[in-house]
Order: C-alpha cells, then sequence, then structure tokens
C-alpha cells in the first residue's frame, strides 16, 4: 500500500503555495456548545488535506462552513480569496459550482436513478440542454468510477461502496476546482476503503482538484494526504505529513497511528 | 411563569420560521427554470395515487349520510329532500373538509416524511451545495400539485358521494337515477360550489406547505422523521379547520346573502 501511495504521491506539486482556502480564527458554537473554538488552516493549490480527529470534534462542521451550509460566528473564511459569509446569494452560487462535496452517506437522490442524479445539477445549475453532451459527460464519469454498468440502477440497488462512487461521480461531473470529503470511506469494509482512496487520488490526478478529506480512517489518510492536520476539541492541534505526525512527540496524535 | 417568555419566544421564532419558508415558495415560483416535470410526477403521486382512497371515502360518505337521514326526513315525509341535502351537505361542506383531512393525513404525512428522511440522508444538503435550488425542486412542485390535485380529488368525491348516496336510496327505494340527480342538482347553485371549491384550494396549499415545511425543516436524527410526519398531520388538520371556520363565515357574508 506504501509503495501504491508513493507512486500516486508524486501527483501533484504543492510547491506553487497558492491558498485557495484560508481560515483564520474560526469559531462557530451550538448554542452553549462550542464546536470550532479557533481554526486556521490553509488549502493549497493542487494539495491534499487530511483532516483526521476523534468524532465530534468539529471537523465536518469546519467543511459545512466553507460551502455555506453552517455560518461561522466569528473569524474569517476565504475560499478563492472571497470572505464566503458576506457572498450574495448568486455568488455562492457561483462558488458552490467550484468546490464539490462528497457527504458521508454519499447523499443519492433516492427518487432518481444513477444517471438522473448525475444529469441533476449539469441541467439545474450549468443549464446544460444538448442530451448527447450530457450522456457523453455522465457515461465518461461513471467509467472514471468504475460503474458504467450502473447508469440506469436506483440508489437502493447500489452497495455502500458503490453509493460512494457515484456520489464522487456526481460530485467531479461539475469539475470543481477544490473538493470536500466527509470521511469518504466510513462503514465500508477496508478493501473498498482503499479502492475508494484510491479513487480520490486517480480523481485528483485528473481533475487537478484541491482537496480536504476529514476522516479518521488511517488507511484513507495513509493513501491520500500530501499534508495532514490533527483537530482535538475544536482546535488544530499538530500539522505534518503521515511519517512526521506518526513519529511525532504527541501522545494523543501518535495514538491515531496504533 | 418564568417558562412563559421561552414558550412565546419558541412560538413567535415558529411562526416568523413558517413565514420566511411561505416567501421563499412564492419567491421561488416565478424563478427561471421551473421544474414541469417534477410538478407532474407530484401531480400523479398526489392525485392518482390517493384517487382509490378518496374515492371509496366519498362513496361511503354519501351512502352513510344517506341512510342516516333517510329515516328522520320520513318521519316529516321529508323523504324526496334526501338527495338535496345530501347534495348540499356534501359539496358545501362535508366532502371537502372530510376528503382535506383525508388528504392531510396521507399527503403531508407523506410529504413531510420524504423531504425528512431528505434532509436527514444529506439529500437536500447535497442539492443545495452542488448549487441547485432544492426549494424550487422540492418544495414548489409539491406545494403546487397540492394546490391542483385537492380541489380535482374533492370534486371527484362529492361525484362519488352522490353516487353513494343514490345507491344507499335504492336498497329501500327503487330511485330513477335521473329523478335522483336532478332532485340533487336543482338544490344546488354557484353559491354552493365556487366558495366550496376555493376553500380546498387553500386546503391543498395548506396540506402541501405544512408537509413541505415540517420535512424540510426536520432534525437529524432518524426519530425527526417520524416527528415530521405526525405533526405535518396534525398541523395540516388544525389548519383546515380553521380555514373552514374562516371560509364558511366569508361565505355566509358574502354569497349566502
Amino acid at each position: 500500500m506504501i509503495q501504491n501511495r508513493e507512486s500516486l504521491a508524486n501527483k501533484v506539486s504543492v510547491g506553487s503555495k497558492e491558498a485557495v482556502v484560508s481560515i483564520r480564527n474560526l469559531k462557530k458554537s451550538f448554542g452553549s456548545k462550542h464546536v470550532l473554538s479557533d481554526i486556521n488552516m490553509d488549502l493549497f493549490k493542487g494539495e491534499n488535506l487530511v483532516v483526521l480527529g476523534k468524532s465530534g470534534t468539529g471537523k465536518s462542521v469546519a467543511i459545512k462552513c466553507m460551502v455555506g451550509l453552517l455560518t461561522q460566528e466569528s473569524g474569517s473564511l476565504k475560499i478563492f480569496g472571497k470572505e464566503v459569509k458576506d457572498l450574495s446569494e448568486e455568488d455562492l452560487k457561483s462558488l458552490r459550482i467550484k468546490v464539490g462535496f462528497l457527504f458521508q452517506s454519499a447523499a443519492l437522490y433516492d427518487s432518481m436513478s444513477v444517471e438522473q442524479n448525475l444529469e441533476f445539477p449539469l441541467t439545474r445549475v450549468l443549464k446544460m440542454t444538448d442530451k448527447n453532451e450530457i450522456r457523453h459527460r455522465i457515461e465518461e464519469l461513471l467509467e472514471g468510477v468504475g460503474l458504467l454498468d450502473a447508469i440506469d440502477k436506483m440508489p437502493s440497488d447500489l452497495s455502500g461502496g458503490m453509493r460512494k462512487r457515484v456520489g464522487l461521480a456526481r460530485t467531479l461531473i461539475m469539475k470543481p476546482e477544490i473538493m470536500l470529503y466527509d470521511e469518504p470511506t466510513t462503514g465500508l469494509d477496508p478493501i473498498t476503503s482503499r479502492e475508494i482512496s484510491e479513487l480520490i487520488l486517480e480523481m485528483q490526478r485528473k481533475y487537478h482538484t484541491s482537496s480536504v478529506i476529514i476522516t479518521h480512517d488511517m488507511a484513507c489518510a495513509r493513501i491520500t494526504a500530501d499534508r495532514m492536520l490533527v483537530m482535538s476539541n475544536g482546535e488544530f492541534m499538530a500539522e505534518g505529513n503521515y511519517e512526521q505526525l506518526e513519529n511525532g512527540p504527541n501522545e494523543l496524535v501518535r495514538s491515531f497511528f496504533k | 411563569m418564568t417558562d412563559s417568555p421561552t414558550i412565546w419566544t419558541k412560538h413567535f421564532a415558529a411562526a416568523g420560521d413558517q413565514m420566511i419558508f411561505m416567501g421563499a415558495f412564492f419567491r421561488n415560483i416565478f424563478r427561471s427554470g421551473f421544474e414541469w416535470n417534477e410538478l407532474i410526477r407530484q401531480s400523479y403521486i398526489i392525485g392518482y395515487k390517493s384517487f382509490s382512497l378518496v374515492g371509496i371515502t366519498g362513496f361511503i360518505l354519501g351512502f352513510v349520510l344517506t341512510l342516516q337521514s333517510e329515516p328522520t326526513l320520513k318521519a316529516f315525509g321529508a323523504e324526496s329532500f334526501v338527495p338535496s341535502m345530501v347534495a348540499i351537505s356534501v359539496i358545501r361542506e362535508i366532502g371537502p373538509v372530510i376528503i382535506a383531512l383525508i388528504c392531510a393525513g396521507k399527503i403531508s404525512s407523506s410529504i413531510g416524511a420524504e423531504l425528512g428522511s431528505m434532509k436527514v440522508s444529506e439529500q437536500i444538503d447535497a442539492m443545495e451545495v452542488s448549487g441547485a435550488n432544492p426549494v424550487q425542486y422540492l418544495v414548489v412542485t409539491r406545494i403546487l400539485a397540492s394546490i391542483i390535485m385537492i380541489p380535482l380529488l374533492t370534486l371527484m368525491a362529492d361525484a362519488l358521494a352522490m353516487l353513494g348516496g343514490f345507491a344507499a336510496s335504492n336498497i329501500s327505494n327503487e330511485v330513477n337515477i335521473q329523478l335522483y340527480f336532478s332532485k340533487a342538482f336543482s338544490a344546488l347553485g354557484f353559491a354552493d360550489l365556487i366558495p366550496a371549491v376555493s376553500k380546498t384550494i387553500f386546503f391543498g396549499f395548506a396540506i402541501g406547505f405544512v408537509g413541505c415545511y415540517k420535512g424540510y425543516n426536520s432534525d437529524r436524527g432518524t426519530e425527526s422523521v417520524g416527528v415530521a410526519a405526525n405533526s405535518a398531520v396534525v398541523s395540516a388538520s388544525l389548519w383546515i379547520i380553521v380555514l373552514d371556520a374562516i371560509a364558511v363565515q366569508l361565505t355566509s357574508v358574502f354569497a349566502y346573502n
């Protein structure tokens, strides 16, 4: 698996250091519960940033703030240099086209077939009307995730791994520049989990996306991470690559790798 | 006493939320990219799939009403007024209200549960983050389909209730169908039909709106799907009763004077 990772790890240069997402002193509470205490992070163009942390530490809340599903209480959250909370409805819609979000559950639309799921954002958001072009784009994406045969199936006929693949295809069909993955391998067996992790890398190489991957699956982190942040109690407590964190001084961080 | 401000704040906040949601519905009706296909699909689900339930209810309504009222009218020698009485009571009041309550149970709960489960499984969030407009796709189509289909279902149920009344009359006496319907319709005028149909449009709005609001704003847990469905039925039924009281008052002032 390490070999596989190393071969794929030469994927993207992070050298340009152009921050596509920039977060400073971000705070978010639900009632009296402080979920994000003081978040600071940058996502650089072309990199895969893995955010590790125990369940309930605010990882998902952070990425939901990035797409405007949740609004921060204070602090700054800029994507492509624009403050998300200050965007108008139309600007937020334009931003969301550039930022793909893969939900933990894949969130496929139950009442639509796989093809209709992929067609939905093309016709509603990109306002595409050419049937042949739509079909071609859907087939290209489904082939990319290895599920062209499932084009006419309903989500209820798909396994957990297949749903994740279709969810990934539906997100990538908009050709986003940033991908946000919310626990992409949760609930999957180790083999499917590795396949999904490798697919994330493969899609990143193909579509040149910058990604934030929220996970507590170390195998997924090992395969996908260029850089990692460890979150605890609503703050980032450690940063580094996989090896640095694995052999670092912090006992809590090392406990993730055991 | 100390809890009162919190309770009132909660109620006002909920009322405000509903107003905002209603505003979003009206704004999105007129936005470009109207979902015609989804409107047709929802009309099919709401209308066609409620057809048998509403039809049977309507038929039995007329049947039972005739059986119950016939002996009483017979005692006064007013048996010939049965068709008129059934027609007026069913078309003016009982038909719209009973059918709306039946539809609140079937349609409002179904919309509440469907949107609630879409919320729990993050499908609504997925639509939103893709840049699509979930209110236009999910809410506008369902409410409009209810507004269109509830009056049609009520008219159909009214017609079947009249047929049920005729069937019940035929149990004890042999009644000519032409005579029965001639007697029934002679007692009816546009002043009966127009307010009755008009109020079913508002009932349709209440059924669709409450179902959508409860489902769309349900909590994240799976339990909240059941809560959304249940509270949709309760709230929609209450809305129907209140709207009916207002409609009857308005009708008695404007239509029958």
